[in-house]
């Protein structure tokens, strides 16, 4: 853009890449993690003063030493996915919905609500639907008023989705009070303990089979929805030129508003897979970040639903892994949280190993 | 009681003011750092690790070393965390929500791992991690505040620190305004290739911005733990606010001098329903919704008045590549 009137040439100077093989990227992605992996482990062992290897062996034990943990893992992982393919259908068109947070807590709130109230009064079969029905429906609502402020006003959705997580978790705080047992103490606790209405049933004994087979079929719809629908190609022509969609006649606005309410619905259900297939109760960390952490994951994928699949992965594990250091070295818990920290960050960075290049000056080699 | 809920607003308030000062400055530069509250958990427990260290190390105090130390160790605290973030979305163009969330999980975890392990690591024999005497020397007012009535309790009472966040956000609003570098500032995060083309360094001001931004966010956990939580570390007690300054930016669109008051009128809507009586508990919640409530409601009429010096920086959230357009 401006002519470069130096007399000094710079050492090197950074040049977009057209496009690089897959295989490339991946390795790029893959050393990254393996530098951050080194890095997390220094830190450990600074902290800790234990042997490295030794580390991660309590690490992958953490995670998948036990039946018991594998399908905690499992169930995490599955959770974490769902909201990530929640907001990636509004990511891909470029509209930064960090309101995961919310959607899910309002959709939980609906669930519970209705585990509540009509536990005893309604037959098992009806119950069902009308949870996923109400749970979907608060979710798209929470969705849908960000949605509709920014089709019509250009709004900052990114700012309102943020407060839109603080009202949801204020609502869910109140709820908490009214609905509380015993009165006044502010924790709803287990939800029809004694009927266990409303409760998703346990598969063949696992408890969260059912959870791991709902986000299972959601990843397909999604994957499939966003590959081979015409919605699925509006979505990403808005995303990559809001123009170019408007004059090849899509109606952007439209658009926005339609994948926000599907987004939002699909959050819905993770509240109901929370309150009703999980903790069978309604705090207001119900959601417990994983609204953010979503967000890494449906980015780090490239918004691919399949590969979503890893990096959710990935990042359960490093949870669980990380608790278990922690418990073993008598450290706090949030070590996990500077372990995933690290690890995104180096991941973040690497991608612009991928999107750009650095030419040296005089050598032309370095491609 | 009209002139305690007023000061005590004031209190709430101050951390609020820092960390929106420094998010308008970071935000100026057309860098939204949605890791802010990562970035106040690391300012304060930076500070407490450096008022920690010292109180257990010597026998009696010295008051400048007491307030310096944590000081100076919460700003090199938040400017690493600044850091971070500028290499991340300046020099390596990485998306800045994405490097902001991450921002927030790493910062709260430094802050609550630090804050539940210090203890253990530094292998002393205390209970918890309680800084009164250096907390004393922060809480340090003016000696004649207390002589001069409800004006002096309203004014005078603070600590230095609450009176630095004013001075601050003053001379930063002086600076967008009526300065030189401030306008150039402000011309990269409206528009970083026009600022390049007229031959502004784009990229020194914006990793100075997000630096500066930092440090200055930081010195809001500094605060809460120094002087509102009178030196006790818990972990999570600080909260929502990092969000709630983030929310302040937008409520005094991009305005420092704004942010002063609306600082002080969010901490009285934080701790209003404190003052109402007879309020239920579950009511409580619902006023502590105020605050995210009226700030939706400035992001929309902003929105739909369209008056160009309300908007929000125009390239704000985009990362700049020279050779792009």
């Amino acid at each position: 853009m401006s002519s470069n009137n130096k007399v000094h040439e710079p050492l090197f100077h950074v040049v977009k890449r057209s496009n690089i093989p897959t295989w490339k990227s991946w390795i790029i992605r893959g050393l990254s993690i393996l530098v951050a992996l080194i890095i997390c482990g220094l830190v450990t062992v600074i902290m800790t003063g234990e042997n490295p290897f030794e580390v991660y062996g309590t690490m992958i034990k953490g995670a998948i030493g036990t039946e018991r943990r594998i399908w905690t893992l499992a169930q995490n992982t599955a959770i974490l996915l769902c909201v990530a393919l929640a907001v990636t259908p509004a990511f891909k068109m470029k509209f930064w919905n960090i309101g995961a947070e919310g959607q899910v807590l309002v959709g939980g709130l609906a669930t519970a609500a209705c585990m509540i109230f009509l536990g005893d009064k309604l037959p098992t079969w009806l119950l069902f639907i009308v949870m996923f029905a109400t749970s979907m429906l608060a979710g798209a609502l929470w969705g849908f008023i960000p949605a509709f402020f920014k089709a019509n006003w250009n709004t900052n959705e990114t700012l309102f989705t943020l407060m839109m997580n603080y009202i949801a978790i204020q609502i869910v705080s109140y709820f908490c009070y009214e609905w509380s047992v015993p009165k006044g103490s502010g924790h709803i606790g287990t939800i029809n303990g004694a009927t266990e209405a409303g409760w998703l049933p346990a598969i063949g004994g696992k408890a969260y089979l059912c959870n791991i087979l709902i986000v299972a079929a959601i990843t397909v719809f999604m994957y499939v929805y966003l590959k081979y629908s015409k919605h699925g190609y509006e979505i990403s022509v808005v995303g990559e030129s809001e123009n170019t969609a408007k004059y090849i006649g899509i109606n952007v606005k439209k658009v926005i508003v339609r994948t926000m309410i599907m987004s939002g619905a699909i959050c819905g259900i993770v509240g109901l897979l929370m309150v009703s297939g999980t903790d069978r109760t309604l705090t207001r960390d119900t959601a417990g970040g994983r609204g953010f952490t979503a967000i890494m994951v449906s980015w780090l994928a490239k918004f691919n639903p399949i590969y979503m699949i890893f990096t959710a992965l990935l990042l359960v594990f490093l949870q669980r892994g990380a608790g278990e250091i922690s418990t073993t070295f008598g450290l706090n818990e949030s070590f996990s949280e500077i372990l995933t920290g690290i690890i995104i960050f180096f991941i973040i960075g690497s991608e612009f190993f991928i999107n750009y290049s650095l030419k040296f000056r005089e050598k032309e080699a370095n491609k | 009681m009209v002139v305690a809920f007023i000061q005590r607003a004031i209190m709430q308030g101050i951390p609020l003011l820092f960390g929106s000062t420094g998010e308008i400055l970071t935000e100026k530069s057309g860098n939204l750092n949605l890791g802010t509250a990562g970035v106040m958990y690391v300012g304060g427990i930076s500070g407490v690790i450096g008022a920690f260290l010292y109180e257990q190390s010597v026998e009696t105090l010295n008051p400048v070393l007491a307030v310096l130390i944590p000081l100076l160790s919460s700003m090199v605290g938040s400017l690493f965390m600044g850091l971070i973030y500028a290499v991340l979305t300046v020099t390596l163009r990485a998306n800045q929500n994405v490097t902001g969330l991450a921002l927030t999980t790493f910062g709260v975890g430094f802050g609550n791992f630090f804050g539940g392990s210090l203890i253990k690591l530094s292998g002393l024999d205390v209970p918890s991690i309680t800084l009164t005497q250096t907390s004393l020397f922060f809480k340090k007012s003016l000696p004649f505040a207390d002589k001069l009535g409800w004006f002096g309790e309203i004014f005078l009472s603070y600590s230095f620190l609450a009176y630095a966040a004013v001075a601050i956000a003053i001379v930063m609003s002086v600076y967008f305004n009526r300065t030189r570098s401030g306008l150039n500032l402000r011309s990269v995060g409206e528009n970083p290739a026009t600022a390049d083309a007229a031959g502004i360094n784009v990229g020194k001001y914006k990793y100075a911005s997000i630096c500066l931004g930092s440090i200055i966010a930081g010195l809001g956990g500094l605060y809460y733990v120094m002087d509102y939580a009178c030196g006790i570390w818990s972990n999570d007690a600080f909260g929502d606010r990092g969000w709630l300054a983030i929310a302040l930016v937008i409520f005094a669109i991009w305005r420092p001098n704004l942010s002063i008051v609306g600082s002080i009128l969010f901490g009285g809507l934080f701790i209003v329903h404190n003052y109402i009586p007879n309020l239920s508990m579950s009511a409580q919640e619902l006023f502590k919704m105020t605050p995210y409530v009226v700030t939706i409601i400035v992001l929309v009429i902003i929105s739909m008045r369209r008056k160009r010096e309300y908007q929000p920086p125009e390239s704000l959230g985009l990362s700049y590549f020279r050779e792009e357009r």
